[in-house]
């Protein structure tokens, strides 16, 4: 009995909720997303989740799992259920739409107000940028811009837990790509957006971001280089 | 809902930064407050010092002293984090100023009789 | 967030920081005093003939209570946004506060073992 099913925990709910626990016929090879999707389709109709890809490129299906966020796709349940026993939580830090939906919005309105999107100077006629790939700026960019906005870093984010206008690991990593972006022409607005307490400053370094982000990246890092410029930039005088 | 699975090291190394931090601050008003009886009540102020001079009060004094430097090498850390080029081997330095506290807690303590 | 606002919270950070490099420096002094200072026992007597009459240890001293005033409170403003639901006028009040204390008994404690000691 122990070996055969596993024992899984589920949020039902929004805020207010509680568990509702299924046995689910373990598989080898088995994903947490098939798990749930085996519980959807063969016991409770009823339970709500998000996938699209399943082969770990979009992101849709993260959750927290034993208590990381982590991609449902990606997660191979001889690695977390110990003991054969399963607890699926939704993302943290976002509302809870229903049983492990969450309600997005929050995370991509913080990516708009850290200016997360590019905003260039040239036009058709200008002549291409020339830009490096050995150019230590594009580096930095390079190593922060595959992010596809899971909001796994942003739901293991304890600052944003206490702080919930804090913009998060993934809006600040974002920023940080487009700083180092130099066809870019509206870096001053964007380091004023990433400024202060809500902003980069905000960042205690704890790296929980760092130990869950699906696709290794390290926003910490990524805050790290906004402090170093807002700072600079506030002692220049040039935020105003 | 489940709380959340924060066992890694740069979590315990924030928790201890912070706490150390708390644990100094409430320390301090302590400290300068018997510090100033020196000028006021020089009687007080060196009884204090004797009174201080137990295998107890040593023993929590070890206690401030490793707090003081895990703040101190825990910081360093983060300032190396904040102001230097990023560095994969950062976890190792939580080890080091871990280890380098408790060291220095453990110096105070052998001296101490 | 005004800009005006941006800038006082870059620059309390960068004071904390700042201070906190300070403080680095202090805090190894302080340590290797204390350890020194505590073989054989800690007295009264021997932190005062250290310290009394001595200008570098009061320009230590005063240094180590200054950067201890800026650094701390910070510190403090930080946790208690973060974990308390207290105003920020009231928070900025308490570490308000908390530095002038530090400030006020530190120094005293500085120039009163100065001048207890040596002549």
């Amino acid at each position: 009995m122990a070996n055969d099913h596993i024992t899984v925990s589920i949020w039902r709910g929004d805020a207010d909720g509680d568990y509702q626990t299924y046995q689910v016929p373990r598989l080898e090879s088995q994903t947490v997303l098939d798990v749930v999707t085996y519980i959807q389709r063969e016991i409770d109709p009823t339970l709500s989740y998000r996938f699209a890809c399943r082969v770990g490129v979009c992101g849709s299906c993260a959750m927290t799992v034993n208590g990381k966020a982590r991609w449902t796709c990606r997660t191979h349940v001889s690695r977390v259920a110990e003991q054969g026993e399963l607890t699926l939580d939704p993302l943290r830090n976002m509302p809870v739409v229903k049983d492990l939906v969450v309600d997005m919005a929050v995370f991509f309105d913080k990516w708009a107000k850290a200016k997360g999107a590019f905003e260039g100077g040239a036009t058709r006629d200008d002549a291409l940028a020339a830009i490096s790939p050995e150019d230590p700026k594009r580096q930095q960019a390079s190593a922060g811009i595959e992010c596809i906005g899971c909001g796994v870093c942003h739901a293991t984010c304890d600052v944003i837990d206490w702080n919930a206008d804090y913009l998060g690991p993934a809006a600040l990593n974002r920023a940080w790509t487009l700083i180092n972006d130099v066809r870019d022409v509206s870096r001053i607005e964007r380091l004023q957006a990433v400024a202060g307490d809500n902003g980069c400053l905000g960042c205690h370094s704890q790296q929980g971001c760092v130990e869950r982000c699906p696709k290794f990246l390290n926003p910490t890092a990524s805050i790290a280089g906004l402090k170093r410029e807002t700072v600079k930039a506030v002692l220049k005088g040039e935020l105003s | 809902m489940a709380s959340l699975n924060r066992n890694h090291p740069t979590y315990w190394a924030f928790l201890a930064h912070r706490l150390s931090g708390v644990a100094l601050a409430a320390f301090l008003p302590v400290h300068l407050y018997v510090l100033g009886l020196a000028l006021t009540e020089s009687s007080a102020f060196a009884g204090f010092i004797s009174w201080s001079n137990t295998p107890v009060l040593k023993f929590l004094e070890t206690g401030l002293v490793v707090f003081l430097a895990a703040h101190l090498t825990g910081g360093l850390r983060l300032l190396a984090l904040e102001f230097l080029e990023w560095r994969d081997w950062q976890k190792t330095l939580v080890a080091l100023s871990c280890g380098l506290s408790l060291c220095t807690g453990l110096v105070f303590l052998l001296n101490a009789h | 967030m005004t800009a005006s606002a941006l800038r006082t919270e870059t620059w309390l950070w960068f004071a904390q920081r700042i201070s906190a490099l300070v403080l680095a420096v202090c805090v190894i002094v302080h340590i290797a005093t204390l350890i020194f200072a505590v073989q054989g026992g800690l007295s009264a007597e021997e932190i005062i003939d250290r310290i009394g009459g001595n200008a570098l240890w009061l320009g230590f001293y005063l240094v180590f209570a200054i950067s201890v005033a800026v650094h701390a409170p910070i510190g403090l403003k930080t946790i208690l946004r973060e974990m308390t639901p207290l105003t920020t006028e009231r928070i900025n009040l308490l570490v308000s506060l908390f530095a002038i204390l530090v400030f006020v008994l530190g120094v005293r404690a500085a120039f009163g073992f100065y001048g207890l000691g040596g002549e």
